[in-house]
């Protein structure tokens, strides 16, 4: 958790795990151990924050892992993966001068099949960003005249919030465009894509915080695949990398849980059952990936009447996903890197992204433009 | 998206709690995490507690990967199991 770093604050184990002399003694361990690889590795992670602290600490530089393991990012960042359909349905909702639109601060920005929401922002829409469904429903509560629409993007870690908010009975006012997506399902796809072989997971940790070690454990069994839960320090990386490593090399396939200090191996129960309550699981459809079976959250029967969907008339539209010359597709799911698309810092730059992994800080595109001179 | 921060609980209020971030103090939804008390740790995501942080089992762990890191033998998974 770099932010403790940041904050100053003291947390149980930092003084290890921040250590940058246990870095270096972890890196020893990963070039020793992939001396004995008798293949080159490709890991894949599905998290935009693991991304980030990959970059921002030059981690994947041939100075510091061995060239033979080769660290992915995978479909981990929420904003790209919302197809451009649910942008341009949240758009056509704010065409509507009741309405006032709430979202994420990421999702603003990206580019939907004409617009975005901050263009139409700009045009005068009424759009406004939050930090998370309370400040939605707090908005809902001050202009009961109006009609509040939540466009809820998001893991499974952001899911349970909004759970938690629609079973406390909201605001009448209160609705929700729900684009919420499951990790486990699209770690599926993954491994089904052909002419790609992944030999490990570095599976997110605030994911796991959540819904626990389980729906990890059941993935490495039905697969024979390593997977490893990592906190987000440079060290928690490191640390996740050998221990794939270390199972590639001796054929083992667990889930094994580095990230021992926020992640319980039953995950957060009570944000479970808040999911269970509200949610039920749907195909969904992910920004130039396609649709992905069971990676998708609608509300149950019980909750229909804060569907946006069901209270408004949306029209059908014509949505694409991926713009002309953009890589984001082949980006998301590890087939490009950032840098070869042909567009990367020319035409697509975070000022005018042109694709949806240029906007957010999460963004794949974006994190290679940030952190170019690391790499 | 997924980012979390850890913070220190300072009151509880109800449904929210006030959280120090070294110094800056902010209202968190504590609906997630009904159990956590004054004085612990909380990891918050989008102004929600998600998970307290567990302190002992922090210390087990991290020692546990400071003894695998020190030493000459390679990672047994059996260790963590």
């Amino acid at each position: 958790m770099k932010q403790i770093d940041e904050h100053g604050l003291e947390m149980p184990g930092d003084q290890i795990i921040q250590n940058p002399e246990f870095g270096k003694k972890i890196l020893k361990k990963i070039h020793t151990i992939s001396a004995d690889l008798i293949h080159p590795v490709k890991l894949m992670h599905v998290c935009g924050t693991h991304e980030h602290t990959l970059a921002e600490y030059g981690l994947r530089s041939p100075n510091i892992i061995p060239k033979n393991v080769e660290i992915i990012s995978g479909p981990g960042c929420p904003v790209c993966v919302c197809p451009a359909e649910d942008i341009d349905r949240a758009i056509e909702l704010t065409k509507n001068q009741d309405i006032i639109l709430t979202t994420f601060g990421d999702m603003i920005r990206v580019p939907s099949t004409h617009s975005s929401l901050s263009r139409e922002k700009a045009k005068g829409a009424d759009i406004r960003i939050v930090y998370g469904p309370a400040d939605a429903i707090k908005i809902a509560q001050d202009n009961p005249n109006k009609e509040i629409v939540f466009f809820a993007i998001g893991f499974e870690t952001t899911a349970p919030l909004l759970a938690l908010e629609l079973a406390n009975n909201p605001p009448s006012n209160f609705t929700v465009l729900s684009a919420h997506k499951l990790i486990p399902p699209a770690m599926e796809l993954m491994i089904s894509l052909p002419d790609f072989k992944l030999d490990g997971f570095i599976c997110p940790g605030h994911v796991a915080t959540i819904i626990g070690m389980k729906p990890f454990i059941q993935f490495s069994e039905k697969h024979n695949f390593p997977n490893v839960i990592a906190g987000f320090e440079p060290n928690d990386m490191l640390l996740g990398i050998y221990i794939l490593l270390t199972q590639i090399k001796n054929r083992e396939t667990y889930a094994i849980n580095e990230y021992t200090r926020v992640v319980r191996p039953q995950g957060n129960q009570v944000a479970q059952e808040f999911m269970k309550e509200v949610y039920g699981c749907t195909d969904s459809k992910w920004r130039g990936i396609g649709l992905i079976p069971n990676s998708g959250l609608e509300l149950k029967e019980k909750y229909q009447q804060y569907d946006a969907l069901k209270r408004f008339e949306i029209p059908l539209l014509n949505s694409q996903d991926i713009p002309k010359g953009c890589s984001c597709h082949l980006v998301l799911v590890g087939k490009k890197k950032p840098e070869q698309c042909p567009l990367f810092a020319k035409k697509c730059t975070p000022i005018n992204p042109v694709g949806p992994c240029m906007v957010g800080n999460e963004g794949s595109c974006r994190i290679s433009y940030m952190y170019r001179s690391r790499q | 998206m997924c980012l979390a921060i850890p913070g220190k609980v300072m009151e509880i209020n109800g449904p929210t709690a006030i959280v120090d971030f070294n110094g800056v103090q902010r209202d968190v939804v504590i609906g997630l995490c009904p159990n956590i008390e004054i004085g612990s740790y909380v990891v918050v995501h989008a102004g929600y507690a998600i998970e307290m942080v567990n302190e002992e089992e922090a210390l087990k762990s991290i020692s546990l990967w400071q003894e695998m890191i020190e030493s000459e033998e390679n990672f047994d998974q059996t260790n963590f199991f």
